[in-house]
């Protein structure tokens, strides 16, 4: 089996984010960039699979500061071949993403492609599902288990209120991953350091970096806090006294 | 002239027999030991040599003077009477040996005459008394009292070994004790007196009359001496080991800071994962342990209903030792990493050790392998994810670290942009914990007040290590010894204060300060200099009745116990012990990175036991602390106990901010 | 090509998603500056009855017993297939399971222009899209041609987006579906669980600000001296702390509860969308900026655990007869 994984970089949400001066984009000079939360997941389930059934992890990371951490981090986990794409993605979108990954990976021969589900940037939709259509390959999203089953796999896909559909998607394919079967393991910061040793990352120029199939951003603000809730100020006393008349107020007290 | 006739009554071929039985003996004794000195230097090196004479002292006042065993009363002299009678016992026959053996066979003269025999004969007919004592005490209290602590080992066949070591300690003394009243009953000696026991024995032999008597010393003799020399060849097989392992234990014991941990092996995989990775002096460790318990008696962890306990873990280390097939991995049938993480490395059990066995080194070894394996709690990764991210654990962002000073006047110091006398290194808990940034505000206006120059790192601060440390993400430590090395190496300063007892340890002794290290000073040292300089002058008295909490890394670590008690005093305020204080303090259960861990498996939290502790204490109203993470603990367990009408906790700075 | 919006209905086991309502809504403000039809697009099996409520000009009905349930790839074929005819202003997805699995396709499919994570329209026709986790709004005019837009919830009440008024159905052809990459095999129900959050009255939810296990008990109770049910955001679920039978958002349950007090909980759009239907969302979070005081009425910024006991106590003294 073999299975790659496209992870991503997107701006820490602790951090303070900044818009630009444009006012349409932002601000990601100072910004610190991690992991996409469901990438991780995805790199995870890439994993688990390769443990379960063996195979190949190939890992691609657009550059981005701290791809190589990513890149070492999965390493260390277990992934076999790293890949950078050079190029520069803070200004591409996902369909430049999902149209530059494909070109690199079309002849790669993979059986199984995994993705995060989504990212918490993607003004112009998830790179998932692009990159499958961009190869030709089925897409399934928000999944939270994958099964390898000749030919095909068995996953299962989220939706609201708990319930899950059971399906069964012909590989190679493209998936979203929603969350991993087991958490994204941590790793050591030795075995990080290790891998940083034994292991190299491929450098590969992304060709072009065509955003066509965004929506242009005509500004971009911080929506203010406070614009409609009503806000309870006051030491813990009195904010919890306005709390219990506000309960009796609203006829659950 | 007072002399004993040697192999008085013995037959020729039963000497003879002896002989042949002490060269057997010796063969057996010295393979066993062999055996265990061989698997000893299978482990990895460890350099244990220097200091010749403060080892050889601590070996005089460990062994000899039995110092930490009679730490605790009874225990202490049982094991104080068997030591010394056996070891006078053992003496005497050394001593006959060689009178006969020796002098008398190749120099024709025998100097156990006249007084000296006398003397000779009395002091092993008195101290052979000691270890019937000792052994009726120890009797007592394996089979009667039974604490829990010399029970449920994780090996049964452990209970047999414990018998069989009082069994043959009892019969060699009283068969002694035979032999010498019926030789006594025989001989009749004129200086009989002079074995009081023996003689007393004597009298009431004396109504068998010979040769009953010969007959009975002859067989009671050869059992004496069969029983001894089965003693001695038993000796490196059998808990009797201890008798050799525990000096040499001592003699070997770190004379590092308790709070420098030793350094993680890194060969085949980083910490301990086959019991060839640990070190000859672990193994020596695991070697030493007489399984008596105390380390179990005051670990937190084991007190508070979870499956671990510091003599287990070494037990179970000894006997994989030698175990047949014992090339596997330790971590799952050996130890699990249950255990591993109940943990608080509080170190109360290498601080009640009378082997000196350092737990603690072993345990980060063994969760050093658990951390590369990635077998951990989800709250602890995430923690240390967060720690390797944003330098703390709280997963905050670094221009946070420093929000607690908004608002503040005068305004705190940048020390990155000037030069200060202190450098107030704040810590994780006084920075980011929102109930904790109120004392972190008190302790900034003392200093103030106290016209102290100083200054903090803001958002450069990295959290410094410690419990990651202990933790066993050696790796990730490094990353932040690195990071905060590289800040402080820019910044201008004389000494590092801070409240914290975790940062305050591992900065003094293990922050590599390439022979430059400042002064570092935890809050309660720096309080107690201020007052008595004058520096720190207080406006009232205090009139609290209060009771003070050693944090464990301030206390059992570094040995600071007397500062913060003289900054109570100092504010007017009584102090009252708890029966657990100074190196005997329970620790809050926060330490060795548990404060990141799930404490669902807890039956009570030592944190609770603490508080309940104090309560019990008439008409104490606060518990003092002086450790951020000890006011986070001790608030949830009050209110968890509900005792906030009983007890409040305060940071000692509080106190002292509050007298000022 | 029209000025027509089209909504792609969303529906699970015969029920329409409340998803839909919100799209209906945000095609009807957008209709209003851009002009053209709303138009609901239905793809299903003998579905034509859920067309009842929907606040639509018309209804576009499309029916093949392989669409019965939703799979990405027959959606894809059919939307595909349907866009490229009518060439509509504007389709409208749910930011969803269902829409994301196929806006982006076709995205690429059709070359059309994708906008994600809509939350509202301005009244000149333009898109507001939330991003980084509800921090950040990005607007920006309707691309064209045919604008795709997958839409989050928050900027509409479902509500806005029923009618009384039954609109006319069109059936239209469906092409053929064979050689399907993605099929279903079955549905896995949720456990059943021991309370339905969905239908509370009042929930006192925790999210990722609730930093350890200890403090649900704290929730616990308040919410039993309250008489509320205590549910919360994924993490804590995923973390084993609460069972999933009580966690709310996109792979939780939908509430719509009187009070809603969320605590510890930034409001990231998986967890908004689900809470959506409250009356009233009270907040108590320690980040002002934190995403939740936008969709709650009533907000505290503050430290939970210096709250949670004193207002436990409150509110026990006040059920106290006096």
């Amino acid at each position: 089996m073999n299975i790659i994984v496209l992870a991503k970089l997107v701006p820490d949400l602790v951090e303070e984010l900044t818009i630009d001066e444009s006012g349409a984009a932002l601000d990601l000079t100072f910004a610190r960039m991690i992991i996409n939360e469901f990438d991780d997941h995805a790199i995870e389930q890439g994993i688990l699979l390769k443990e379960r059934g063996g195979g190949t992890v190939t890992l691609v990371v657009p550059e981005f500061d701290g791809a190589d951490d990513v890149l070492f981090t999965a390493a260390a986990k277990g992934a076999d071949r790293l890949i950078k794409i050079t190029g520069d993605f803070i200004a591409a979108n996902n369909h430049a993403l999902a149209h530059c990954v494909a070109g690199l990976i079309k002849d790669s021969q993979a059986n199984l492609i995994l993705t995060g589900v989504q990212a918490h940037n993607d003004l112009d939709g998830a790179v998932g599902p692009m990159l499958a259509e961009s190869l030709g390959l089925p897409y399934v999203g928000y999944i939270s288990s994958v099964a390898i089953n000749d030919g095909k796999v068995t996953i299962h896909k989220e939706y609201p209120g708990g319930l899950l559909a059971e399906m069964e998607v012909a590989l190679p394919a493209v998936l979203g991953i929603q969350v991993s079967e087991e958490p994204p393991r941590y790793v050591a910061v030795s075995k990080v350091r290790q891998a940083m040793k034994d292991s190299s990352i491929e450098e590969q120029d992304a060709s072009d970096l065509d955003p066509d199939g965004g929506a242009a951003v005509g500004r971009m603000f911080q929506p203010e806090a406070t614009s409609h809730a009503e806000m309870i100020t006051g030491d813990p006393e009195e904010v919890t006294d306005k709390l219990v008349s506000l309960f009796k107020e609203l006829g659950v007290l | 002239m007072p002399i004993r006739e040697t192999f008085w009554n013995i037959p020729h071929w039963a000497e003879t027999a002896q002989y042949i039985l002490a060269l057997l003996t010796a063969v057996i004794f010295l393979y066993g030991v062999g055996r265990r000195v061989m698997r000893w230097r299978k482990g990895r090196p460890d350099k244990r040599s220097g200091h010749f004479w403060e080892r050889i002292w601590s070996v005089i006042t460990q062994v000899f003077a039995q110092r930490r065993t009679l730490n605790e009363t009874y225990p202490g002299i049982m094991h104080f009477t068997i030591f010394w009678g056996m070891l006078v016992l053992a003496i005497g026959t050394a001593l006959a040996t060689i009178d006969w053996d020796v002098t008398h066979l190749f120099f024709g003269f025998q100097f156990l005459t006249g007084w000296v025999y006398i003397t000779f004969e009395l002091a092993l007919d008195v101290l052979g008394l000691l270890v019937i004592v000792g052994l009726g005490m120890a009797i007592y209290r394996r089979y009667v009292t039974r604490p829990s602590r010399i029970r449920e080992f994780p090996d049964k066949s452990l209970a047999r070994d414990d018998t069989y070591v009082l069994v043959m300690l009892a019969f060699i003394a009283l068969s002694g004790y035979l032999t010498e009243g019926l030789r006594i009953a025989v001989t009749q000696p004129d200086w009989a007196v002079w074995s009081p026991i023996g003689n007393a024995i004597a009298a009431g032999f004396l109504a068998l009359g010979d040769p009953t008597n010969q007959t009975l010393h002859l067989i009671i003799w050869s059992l004496h001496i069969l029983t001894a020399f089965v003693i001695l060849a038993s000796l490196p097989f059998t808990k009797l080991f201890h008798i050799l392992s525990v000096p040499l234990n001592i003699y070997f014991q770190s004379l590092e800071p308790a709070g420098k941990l030793s350094p993680a092996n890194m060969e085949g995989g980083m910490g301990v994962k086959e019991w060839k990775q640990f070190t000859w002096k672990q193994l020596l460790d695991f070697d030493s342990c007489t399984r008596c318990g105390r380390c179990q008696d005051v670990c937190p962890a084991h007190a508070g209903g979870l499956f671990f306990s510091p003599r287990d873990m070494m037990v179970k280390l000894e006997k994989h030792l030698w175990a047949k097939a014992n090339g596997h991995s330790l971590h799952g049938d050996v130890v699990s990493a249950d255990e591993l993480w109940a943990c608080t490395t509080c170190r109360a059990c290498s601080q009640v050790c009378p082997a000196f066995i350092e737990h603690i080194n072993t345990l980060v070894d063994l969760r050093r392998h658990l951390v590369e394996e990635g077998t951990m709690d989800n709250l602890l990764q995430k923690a240390l994810a967060n720690l390797g991210r944003y330098g703390n654990s709280f997963g905050q962002a670094e221009r946070m670290r420093a929000k607690w000073t908004q608002g503040l006047e005068p305004t705190v110091k940048d020390v990155r942009r000037e030069a200060v006398e202190y450098l107030w290194f704040v810590g994780d808990y006084a920075s980011y914990n929102t109930t904790l940034t109120d004392v972190t505000r008190k302790a900034a206006d003392v200093f103030h007040k106290a016209g102290m120059d100083f200054g903090i790192l803001y958002d450069v601060e990295r959290n410094a290590g410690n419990d990651v440390r202990r933790i066993g993400e050696e790796g990730l430590f490094e990353m932040l010894v690195e990071k905060n090395n590289k800040v402080l190496s820019k910044c201008k300063y004389q000494t590092i204060i801070t409240t914290d007892p975790h940062t305050y340890n591992t900065l003094k002794n293990e922050y590599p300060w390439n022979g430059n290290r400042p002064t570092i000073l935890h809050t309660a040292e720096l309080l107690d200099q201020l007052i008595v300089s004058g520096q720190i002058r207080f406006s009232k008295k205090l009139d609290y009745k209060v009771t003070y909490h050693d944090p464990c890394y301030l206390g059992r670590y570094n040995d600071v116990y007397d500062a913060p008690r003289r900054v109570i005093k100092a504010t007017g305020c009584h102090l009252v012990e708890m029966p657990r204080h100074g190196d005997r303090a329970f620790c809050c259960g926060a330490g060795g990175g548990r404060i990141w861990m799930d404490e669902k498996d807890v039956r009570e939290r030592p944190s609770e036991a603490r508080v309940r502790e104090a309560v019990a204490l008439e008409g104490v109203q606060s518990m003092l602390v002086a450790c951020p993470k000890d006011v986070a603990m001790f608030s949830d367990a009050i209110k968890t106990t509900g005792s906030e009408d009983r007890l409040e906790v305060k940071e000692l700075i509080e106190l002292v901010h509050e007298a000022m | 090509m029209s000025q027509d919006i089209y909504v792609l209905i969303e529906h699970l086991q015969g029920r329409v998603a409340d998803i839909s309502y919100t799209m209906l809504a945000g095609a009807g403000e957008l209709s209003k500056a851009v002009g053209g039809d709303v138009v609901a697009v239905l793809l299903g099996h003998n579905a034509k009855d859920m067309t009842g409520n929907f606040a639509a000009d018309k209804v576009l009905y499309l029916d093949h017993e392989k669409l019965a349930e939703f799979t990405s790839d027959a959606y894809q074929k059919v939307l595909t297939d349907l866009i490229s005819k009518d060439q509509p202003r504007a389709v409208i997805f749910g930011n969803t399971s269902i829409g994301s699995d196929v806006a982006s396709v076709l995205s690429v499919r059709l070359r059309l222009p994708l906008v994600n994570s809509c939350r509202s329209f301005t009244n000149d026709g333009k898109y507001v899209s939330q991003i980084c986790g509800g921090k950040i709004m990005a607007e920006g005019e309707l691309p064209v041609p045919t604008a795709l837009v997958t839409m989050v919830p928050g900027g509409y009440p479902a509500e806005q987006g029923q009618s009384g008024e039954e609109p006319p159905v069109t059936e239209a052809d469906v092409p053929a579906l064979d050689a399907l990459r993605v099929t279903l095999s079955k549905y896995i129900e949720p456990e059943v669980s021991d309370v339905d959050i969905s239908k509370e009255p009042l929930l006192i939810a925790v999210g990722r600000g609730i930093q350890n296990q200890d403090n649900i008990e704290l929730a616990e109770d308040l919410a039993q001296a309250l008489g509320g049910v205590v549910c919360g955001s994924r993490p804590v679920v995923d973390q084993g702390w609460l069972k999933t039978s009580r966690l709310v958002g996109k792979s939780g349950k939908y509430v719509k509860p009187k009070v809603y007090l969320a605590m510890g909980i930034s409001g990231a759009p998986e967890h908004a969308e689900a809470i959506i239907g409250s009356d009233t969302i009270i907040a108590i979070n320690m980040d002002p900026t934190a995403p939740i005081f936008n969709l709650a009425k009533y907000g505290v910024e503050g430290d939970i655990f210096e709250l949670v006991e004193v207002l436990t106590e409150k509110v026990k003294q006040e059920k106290q007869p006096a």
